[in-house]
């Protein structure tokens, strides 16, 4: 039996160390649809407590939005439960390519290709469109997702320092005798919170004759004006050749993701992205949901306007009450703790007075840069934020942080 | 010039990977990614750097973590090219 007790050891002496190093990932279980205030089992099993929800990508509070469950239900009743094919075989109907429509005008390109998910978006689209002839340059915080994209593909790999147009331009004018540079960025960054620099990213392309490829998963719906994104905030909207984003997120919640950008681009994707040759299309009744997501947040702002105040107000409160944040525009806001047990510690003492935030350290952030990640929602009320600012600044109080600069928490409890 | 080598490679590990006002240490012998300074995507640059700068090809199985993990590891793999 290829399964023996020594393969069963080992695989277990790995589980093991996982949890010895403390990086053990542990699932809670919500017991309600995904909301601002949730009953959630935690351990899996114990009795249900109700929490206000911090942790959430579901910006614009869409997730489970009466209009959008209907529109799913009406996917469902319509077009079936699921597709049992692929794309191209027998998997598209018609509705699949209304919404990939619907998401080209929205983002302001000249085509899109779902994906099952913007993970698959991610790690299809490289392979598919670039050769050992071009070199893809991208930010050194981008997803995991965007990583392992790159790694499949043949063109040259190289990074530039976070954030740092300097450096970039370096790698741009060291790689001047490839056939395509490819900026590769994420228009958040999903563990700081930040914006990339589109706007000059966009400049040093046009200078250094390179491409631009942006994930704007934790931007879309929310971040510009109307919710188009990194693009619109930076006023760069039809200037991005390749832009991957996701359905899970902002735009309902649910799953699937896509590639919009250049029609040839989107071409390439649809003949050679594997994600998409081999596994299954997007089911009915995401299609017909996310659809409805794009009718409501074109119709009104409302619901990012409010996300954006949401968010203003609850930097300025960490800020005030002495917490130290990471700086950015965006909806998710890192409260820097540096030692690992400390954000495992604050964590679960948050949980205790009803606020669900989970703590990040090493090596899903560099060492030293532990952090409690906060995430704001439309679904948020004001109440809602007062009584997570209450619950914060009483676990800062306990362990003695609030007021403190960086270097006095690391001073007492480490790196 | 193994010692230029070694130089070379010190100099363009602190430039490439440490950001302004970071003031770690790093020396010949410091571990650069078990240690945290350079994550194994990141460590991409490094290879472009060391085929570029000594006209070599280091192939994927040869560009380890491990072998990349200090700048005398490096300066050994780049033994294996000829280069010291």
């Amino acid at each position: 039996m290829a399964y023996s007790p020594e393969v069963k050891a080992a695989l277990a002496e790995e589980v093991n160390s996982i949890k010895t190093q403390g990086l053990f990932k542990e699932e809670r279980a919500i017991c309600a649809p995904q909301d601002s205030e949730i009953e959630v089992q935690y351990p899996i099993g114990s009795e249900q407590k109700k929490v206000i929800n911090m942790c959430a990508n579901n910006y614009l509070g869409l997730s489970s939005h009466p209009d959008v469950v209907a529109a799913a239900h009406s996917g469902l009743d319509h077009r079936g439960y699921g597709m049992s094919s692929v794309r191209f075989i027998c998997g598209t109907q018609d509705i699949h390519k209304q919404l990939e429509d619907k998401l080209t005008e929205f983002l302001g390109t000249e085509d899109t290709i779902l994906f099952p998910s913007c993970f698959d978006a991610n790690a299809g689209v490289f392979e598919a469109v670039l050769t050992d002839q071009d070199v893809m340059i991208a930010d050194r915080l981008i997803h995991a997702s965007i990583v392992d994209g790159i790694r499949l593909a043949k063109a040259q790999q190289d990074t530039f320092k976070h954030s740092d147009m300097k450096h970039l331009e370096e790698k741009l004018i060291l790689h001047q005798n490839k056939r395509i540079r490819l900026i590769i960025t994420d228009g958040a960054f999903s563990m700081d919170g930040d914006l990339a620099k589109l706007d000059k990213i966009v400049e040093l392309a046009e200078k250094y004759n390179a491409m631009v490829f942006i994930d704007e998963a934790h931007t879309s719906g929310y971040i510009g004006k109307t919710g188009r994104g990194t693009a619109e905030h930076f006023g760069v909207l039809g200037k991005i050749d390749i832009i991957s984003t996701t359905l899970g997120k902002a735009l309902g919640g649910a799953s699937g993701g896509c590639i919009s950008g250049r029609k040839e681009i989107v071409e390439l994707c649809r003949q050679r992205g594997r994600p998409y040759l081999f596994s299954n299309a997007v089911a009915p009744s995401i299609v017909e949901g996310s659809m409805k997501v794009l009718d409501l947040i074109s119709k009104t702002t409302e619901r990012r306007d409010k996300l954006e105040e949401n968010t203003i107000f609850w930097r300025q409160a960490l800020t005030d009450a002495g917490l130290i944040i990471k700086p950015g525009e965006t909806a998710i806001v890192p409260v820097m703790l540096f030692n690992a047990k400390l954000s495992q510690d604050f964590s679960k003492d948050l949980f205790a007075e009803g606020i669900y935030a989970v703590g990040f350290f090493f090596p899903v952030v560099p060492k030293g840069q532990a952090r409690i990640r906060t995430q704001l929602s439309a679904a948020h009320d004001r109440h809602h934020l007062e009584k997570a600012l209450d619950a914060f600044v009483k676990v800062g109080k306990k362990y003695e942080i609030l007021g403190k600069t960086k270097q006095e928490i690391i001073d007492r409890y480490g790196l | 010039m193994a010692e230029q080598i070694k130089d070379v490679i010190l100099e363009y590990v602190r430039n490439e990977y440490l950001e302004d006002g970071d003031d770690r240490e790093v020396n010949f012998d410091t571990a650069i990614i078990s240690g945290g300074i350079v994550d194994s995507f990141s460590m991409v640059s490094l290879k472009v750097f060391l085929e570029t700068k000594y006209n070599i090809q280091i192939p994927d199985a040869k560009a380890t973590p491990e072998a990349f993990d200090s700048v005398n590891n490096i300066v050994a793999l780049l033994k294996e090219f000829g280069i010291e």
